[in-house]
């Protein structure tokens, strides 16, 4: 279906102009029709993109592709190049939905001062579809720094306890990640003689001329530090906690489940492809660190008391894995990597919509002071338990998440084996710390303060407004876990053609001798 | 005289070249004797009258802004009339109208004679103009002392306030000295360049291209070299770069929050308008201009972030960030020196700037007291809720100073690092990069106090209020002209377009 207008365009646009519009002295209720207008659109071309993804495209080629000049074409190759690959459109889609379910849980929330609460939201939004759909790679770093001011303030205004501390933090670190990618990205632009951002026009100038192997080792350095302090790399991953807990839900949801993918897909969709060498010599140093968030911060998660803390830790612990795949240096890892990044942006988004959910029943987040919440609120702990299942990786509900990891573990294997080891006692540290909560918040007897709250207040079921945002989440979630093919068909297409010359660096062992024992 | 002379006496007229700078001073001759003319009643037009005129000249100059003359030298080569001539003229018109009506609004609260600020405003802004196209050390030496002597009376300008006096007596003397050093420089330069007995010497050596010329033909000479280090030392001043900063956060916060801004922006533009090509007449120094340059250029990106990060005073906060802008500025300056492009992105961010800063200094001036001198961050408490359209521009504004996307300031330190990187300024940048981090800290601070809802200590009991001056409403003008500099940060952060694709051509 050939639509009228631009989808990426109008994708990145909408949100915008939604925010704009609710500067206007609207009423109440048309403000919420237009915010959810502003995060529907999106969500609808995410799925209209992924539905209509064309099955003959070639592997290096971009689907959707429209080109506009902001005035720097000529003299700076700087222009807003839009279109999707195999490799993004899986995240484009995927930030579509969690927009929607981030903005309908903001929308039913009883935020003070809704109006400005939901323009910046919105400007988040709109940022997050830019970065996914920009073939440039100047914008799509622009559009991830773009909501970093929203984001602050949506912190700091609206967030919870230490908010004012966590929103600093959080944008300190934030910056520093950015400001040393951009320097990454300055130095692929300058050194490829390419004098262009755009991605198709390095890929094919560096094809030809290639980069030398110093720059390439200090530009994935570059982009390896940035990038992973923009996911959360262990040991610059302190904010993440941080900030998500003091964030209010719409944004933690926003922020951990997909504009922190961010650095991981740069890690896929750029520096992998255009710098297989410098890739392949930080590889190990990659793995030890990521295999760091899995273990050290897996058990770190396990000793939270607080919910939403846990999850913050959980997340962390969980992009470990993302950068185990990236470590591999090759096309199944990058794959497996994707396939992660779609399930884990939805799991935990859905995560942070009901710890949220949690909180205004129990008035807390501390997990010793609730306790069999699942007889007041079944349905609520059925989600969540589908939630937990989720973020395990158990098949069934988190069948997508389940995937993900199995192709990042078949990459591992093939690569250093004795790495499988640590990698999947982070499946049993993710189990034992998810299901432990799952007892503490919803089974057992309810705790003192659990009861003494609720003399004071009627705690009821998941209402429905709170159940469509999660639903949204949930049925993408098991949809694409039982139809993988939908986004791996067209993945697999890309990574094959963008791929082929990482392929002959990989060989390089990811890890110390250990990794050629006798098979 | 018959009519072929006069012709071509008017044909080799050059004053007309300088059109623009003549009728601002006519404007500011006008402006005195409009307010010995008018009944005192209707004194509150003369500011209006200023502030048309000024944007009629603006308009005036945006018009006819390819001139015949362009490219060549005038009055003996005096001047030289460039497009990034133009473009400077054109900034610090626009600097001045704004400057102008920051004074409408600062003015207002103080118990002041108000029109000479205008017309002194117009006189240094007429000076900038001249500098902007010097191409001859005379030339550059009369006007910038014409500026700096202008801006001594601005920043003691309310004479009550000690704290302004005390600004003046410190601009004058840190002035003096750098005045002085400038002027070493220039005649050890003139001296060497006029040497018969050397290479390459000149009967006129004040013009720049002489000295350019001598020294080529004389690598390496010691006297040329002191001279260089010593103008370089006394542009520094005016740009405020370290060790030529100390005077930046008092006199800053002295003056009065107009003249501040105007520091903050024309006087440090022209600083760069002066120093562009003097490294291009130095270039054939290379190794000297870039040492000296890199050795300041780091230095100034770690002492102004790091100074501003303990600011509490929101004028010495903005005086100190200015440093640290003027250091990566000078990363710019050194990358111009062999990468062509750098030049554009110089008044590219220098326009980002401008748009920036006077955002902030016009809510500031909104927000300021009686006391001009007395802004806190704390002021700021509650200001979202208070004024929302105000700290909506503010922290438009500050985004943009932070070079946050999607605002002018990012594209503009962008290009500058770009430029940098193709020098392969590696160093340079990576102190330029722990500085932006830095600055997050005071630039989202400021957000920070204006947005977030802060805890304050209780009162001891019968205490009053310490209460945060009232802040002034806005004006229609100023309501405009904030939303015009809030919206063109944004808009020249996300499509640069034509006008952002010419000034980076320069």
């Amino acid at each position: 279906m050939q639509l009228p207008f631009d989808p990426l365009l109008v994708a990145i646009l909408a949100p915008l102009a939604a925010a704009l519009a609710l500067l206007a002295p609207l009423p109440d209720r048309a403000a919420k029709v237009v915010a959810g207008l502003g995060f529907l659109l999106p969500a609808l071309l995410g799925l209209h993109t992924w539905w209509h993804f064309p099955a003959d495209l070639g592997g290096a080629d971009y689907a959707f592709r429209s080109l506009y000049d902001t005035g720097l074409r000529g003299s700076f190759g700087i222009a807003l190049h839009l279109g999707l690959n195999g490799i993004s459109m899986p995240m484009f889609m995927m930030a579509g939905v969690v927009g929607l379910a981030a903005g309908l849980y903001a929308i039913q929330s009883k935020a003070e001062r809704p109006r400005l609460y939901l323009a910046l939201l919105l400007i988040m939004q709109g940022g997050l579809m830019g970065v996914f759909a920009s073939i440039d790679i100047f914008f799509f770093y622009f559009f991830h720094e773009f909501a970093l001011i929203a984001t602050f303030i949506l912190v700091g205004v609206w967030g919870g306890r230490d908010r004012g501390y966590a929103a600093m933090k959080m944008t300190i670190y934030l910056t520093l990640g950015a400001m040393l990618s951009l320097l990454g990205l300055i130095a692929i632009y300058v050194k490829s003689g390419a004098e262009t951002f755009d991605l198709i026009a390095l890929r094919e100038e560096i094809a030809v001329h290639g980069l030398s192997g110093t720059v390439q080792n200090y530009a994935f350095g570059l982009l390896m530090f940035g990038l992973g302090i923009l996911v959360s790399l262990f040991p610059f991953h302190t904010w993440a906690p941080l900030g998500y807990h003091a964030a209010p839900s719409s944004v933690s949801m926003l922020h951990a489940g997909v504009l922190k993918k961010f650095g991981l897909y740069g890690f896929v969709q750029i520096a992998l492809p255009l710098l297989p060498a410098g890739a392949a010599a930080w590889a190990p140093a990659l793995a030890w660190l990521a295999l760091g968030n899995v273990v050290i911060i897996g058990l770190v998660a396990i000793a939270q008391r607080d919910l939403k803390q846990m999850i913050g830790y959980g997340s962390v612990m969980h992009v470990g894995y993302g950068f185990l795949g990236v470590a591999c240096v090759n096309a199944l890892g990058a794959g497996g990597v994707v396939l992660f990044m779609v399930a884990h942006g939805l799991s935990v988004s859905l995560l942070f919509l009901l710890a949220t959910s949690v909180h205004h029943r129990t008035g807390t987040f501390d997990m010793d002071d609730m306790g069999g919440l699942a007889q007041k609120a079944p349905v609520l702990a059925a989600f969540f338990l589908t939630a937990i299942l989720a973020s395990i990786g158990l098949p069934g509900p988190g069948l997508l998440n389940f995937w993900g990891e199995l192709t990042i573990f078949m990459a591992i294997y093939a690569h250093a084996q004795w790495m499988v080891v640590p990698a999947l006692l982070g499946v049993v540290i993710s189990a034992i710390y998810g299901l432990r909560a799952m007892g503490k918040v919803f089974y057992g007897q309810p705790s003192a303060a659990f009861l003494k709250h609720q003399e004071k207040n009627a705690v009821a079921d998941l209402r429905w407004s709170e159940r469509i945002p999660a639903l949204v989440l949930l049925v993408t979630l098991v949809g694409f876990g039982v139809w993988p093919r939908a986004i791996t068909e067209p993945l697999n297409k890309t990574l094959a053609e963008v791929y082929p010359q990482v392929e002959a660096v990989s060989p390089t062992p990811a890890a110390p001798a250990v990794a050629s024992l006798p098979e | 005289m018959t009519i072929e002379q006069l012709q071509a006496a008017a044909a080799s007229n050059t004053w007309a070249t300088i059109q623009p700078e003549i009728s601002l001073g006519v404007l500011a001759l006008l402006l005195l004797v409009l307010e010995i003319v008018f009944p005192k009643k209707k004194h509150a037009l003369i500011p209006t009258i200023a502030i048309v005129g000024q944007l009629g000249l603006l308009v005036g100059l945006l018009l006819n802004f390819l001139p015949t003359y362009l490219g060549e030298t005038t009055f003996n080569g005096l001047l030289r009339h460039s497009e990034s001539g133009q473009y400077l003229r054109a900034f610090f018109l626009g600097s001045s109208v704004l400057v102008s009506l920051l004074g409408v609004v600062a003015l207002a609260r103080q118990r002041m004679p108000k029109i000479e600020f205008f017309h002194i405003t117009m006189v240094v802004t007429a000076a900038m103009m001249l500098l902007a196209q010097a191409n001859n050390f005379l030339l550059l030496f009369v006007a910038l002392e014409t500026v700096t002597v202008g801006f001594y009376i601005l920043v003691s300008y309310t004479r009550t306030n000690p704290l302004s006096l005390e600004a003046g007596l410190k601009y004058l003397v840190s002035g003096a000295l750098s005045s002085g050093l400038l002027l070493f420089g220039i005649v050890l330069l003139y001296g060497v360049a006029g040497n018969p007995a050397l290479l390459g010497s000149s009967s006129n050596p004040m013009g720049y291209e002489a000295v350019r010329i001598f020294l080529a033909a004389n690598e390496g000479n010691f006297l040329a070299s002191v001279g260089i280090v010593l103008v370089l030392a006394g542009v520094a001043f005016k740009i405020g770069a370290v060790p030529f900063q100390i005077w930046i956060p008092d006199v800053y916060q002295g003056a009065p929050t107009p003249v501040t801004a105007f520091l903050a922006v024309a006087s440090k533009t022209a600083g760069f308008a002066v120093l562009l090509p003097l490294v291009y007449v130095f270039s054939p120094y290379t190794t000297l201009v870039t040492t000296t340059l890199a050795i300041m250029a780091g230095a100034t990106i770690l002492f102004g972030n790091l100074a501003a990060l303990t600011q509490h005073n929101v004028k010495r906060l903005l005086g100190l960030s200015g440093v640290s802008h003027a250091g990566y500025l000078l990363l710019g300056v050194i990358a111009a020196l062999t990468v062509p492009s750098a030049v554009g992105a110089i008044w590219f961010y220098l326009f980002a700037y401008l748009l920036a800063s006077f955002a902030v200094f016009g809510v500031m001036v909104h927000v300021a007291g009686a006391n001009d001198a007395d802004q806190d961050l704390d002021h700021y408490a509650d200001f979202a809720k208070k004024r929302p359209y105000l700290a909506g521009v503010l922290a438009i504004g500050l985004g943009s100073l932070a070079g946050i996307p999607p605002l002018a300031g990012f594209m503009g330190k962008l290009l500058v690092f770009i430029a940098a990187f193709k020098a392969e300024l590696y160093w340079l940048l990576g102190i330029a990069i722990v500085g932006v981090v830095i600055s997050i800290y005071y630039y989202f601070g400021w957000i920070k106090a204006a947005y977030f809802a802060q805890w304050r200590p209780p009162l001891p009991s019968g205490e009053p209020e310490p209460a945060a001056p009232a802040p002034t409403r806005v004006s229609l003008p100023w309501g405009i002209a904030l939303g015009v500099l809030a919206a063109g940060s944004v808009i020249f952060g996300l499509y640069q377009g034509p006008v952002g694709a010419w000034i980076l051509s320069r």
